[in-house]
């Protein structure tokens, strides 16, 4: 049977690079079918913090539970769970977009693949432009299929590290209505950004980090200018 | 196909697709090597006599230099758009995924070397076709000890700040035994009579290494590269 969850749980997790201090004693839990946003000034601790949930980190101390399982007791398996989307978007310019997809869908031991490409590129809105390579693609095109990529598994939870950056208004609507699409279908989402607009529209819970430590975690409903008045712009 | 022979595949299918298309580290690393080959040439061979038995060692540095540039490329494009981190977070074998970057390293350094030995035959009279399958075992043999270690080494260094500097600071020290014996061996095989056993001693040594170093590379890839 595969591996599962419905929550994901940080607990009291501290990360150290050397003598420096990542992250400091931070918990927080997001549950299927919400949108977490990690808001905080750069170098707050929050692309760390994703990088623990993806499990390409590991704490210094505390841990993590999908579920009841920590990232070392659910194994690799885990990780057919997770889609991550960075700004670096994960994407091989010299292959096509097809390519790209056929690959990493392998790698996951996707069923069905040709299908599944297939409905990807359409969703991604690139079916006329599938077989021309992504060195050619302008960011929003890159943005798009970056996500479709990220998501060719149908991960739990999809983790997204200012995903916003670089896209005109219509590709940032366009994400933004495929990320509500993914909550409806109760996907755990946990987004850093910094685009406060965005945020508004998008986040059911926020998180502000501060220097490591979790300064804020609230519900987003009104309150979200507020908190990175109160966290970031102090800070900035 | 075994899932772990099968991702392994995937990833080195993958890497040559990529070097088709763009063919960047293949031209880089050959003209490298030719022009190591070319300017120990011009040190070496006077009159148009080479001095005696440059030809072997001249063969190997070339190879390791050409090794360590197409290492570096190859993980500075896995870099370059953080798809190094989208293998690893795959729900699949991370020893698999090195096999897989390893295969394709290897590959890539045979294609230079076909143009690199013949190369070095004829500017150092050495005579590559005496015992040309014995040639091609020590080529093989020294070529997968030595990307065994510069695979795992150039996968770990990816992210630091000094990699250029660090990887062949990390590689040669340990790879000295691969190309001593790969010098020693293919000198056997250069000599006028040829020292079949001499030679095959050092390919059964070269061999030795690559179940040494790729046995430690892949017990040791994992958790290097979880940082």
């Amino acid at each position: 049977m595969t591996f599962d969850f419905t929550e994901v749980a940080v607990r009291d997790v501290s990360r150290h690079y050397g003598r420096r201090r990542a992250l400091a004693r931070v918990s927080l839990a997001c549950r299927s079918g919400e949108v977490l946003g990690l808001l905080g000034p750069n170098g707050a601790g929050k692309s760390t913090l994703l990088s623990i949930l993806a499990t390409t980190l590991v704490p210094s101390s505390g841990d993590v539970l999908y579920g009841s399982k920590t990232a070392r007791e659910a194994g690799p398996s885990l990780r057919a769970r997770l889609g991550f989307l960075s700004h670096d978007l994960h994407l091989y310019p010299e292959l096509t977009a097809r390519e790209n997809l056929q690959f990493f869908a392998k790698l996951y031991g996707v069923a069905g693949v040709g299908d599944r490409v297939a409905a990807a590129l359409e969703r991604a809105g690139l079916a006329a432009r599938s077989d021309d390579v992504v060195s050619g693609f302008s960011r929003g095109m890159r943005q798009r299929l970056a996500l479709e990529r990220a998501l060719l598994h149908a991960p739990r939870l999809l983790l997204l590290d200012e995903p916003f950056t670089g896209l005109d208004d219509a590709s940032v609507a366009a994400l933004v209505s495929r990320l509500r699409e993914l909550r409806a279908a109760d996907r755990i989402l946990v987004v850093v950004t910094h685009d406060l607009d965005v945020a508004e529209r998008l986040l059911d819970k926020v998180a502000v980090l501060k220097d490591g430590r979790l300064v804020a975690f609230d519900d987003a409903h009104g309150r979200i200018r507020e908190h990175y008045r109160a966290h970031v712009t102090e800070a900035t | 196909m075994p899932m772990f022979l099968k991702v392994a595949w995937l990833v080195m299918r993958k890497d040559l697709t990529v070097e088709v298309r763009s063919r960047e580290i293949l031209y880089t690393t050959v003209f490298f090597a030719v022009a190591c080959v070319l300017v120990f040439a011009f040190a070496l061979v006077k009159e148009g006599r080479p001095m005696d038995d440059a030809a072997a060692g001249i063969m190997w540095i070339s190879v390791a230099f050409a090794g360590t540039l197409a290492l570096g490329r190859t993980f500075e494009r896995e870099r370059h758009s953080e798809t190094l981190r989208a293998l690893m977070l795959a729900p699949v074998s991370r020893p698999a995924i090195y096999v897989g970057k390893l295969l394709g390293i290897v590959l890539l350094l045979l294609i230079v070397e076909t143009v690199l030995v013949p190369l070095v035959g004829l500017l150092f009279h050495a005579p590559i076709g005496n015992r040309p399958l014995m040639l091609i075992a020590l080529l093989v043999s020294g070529t997968i000890g030595f990307s065994a270690v510069g695979t795992l080494f150039a996968a770990m260094l990816v992210r630091a700040r000094s990699r250029d500097v660090m990887l062949p600071i990390l590689l040669y020290p340990i790879t000295i035994p691969v190309i001593i014996a790969g010098v020693r061996g293919t000198a056997a095989l250069f000599e006028a009579v040829p020292a079949d056993e001499l030679a095959q001693m050092w390919i059964a040594l070269l061999l030795f290494f690559d179940i040494v170093f790729v046995t430690l590379s892949l017990w040791t890839f994992e958790p290097l590269m979880t940082e």
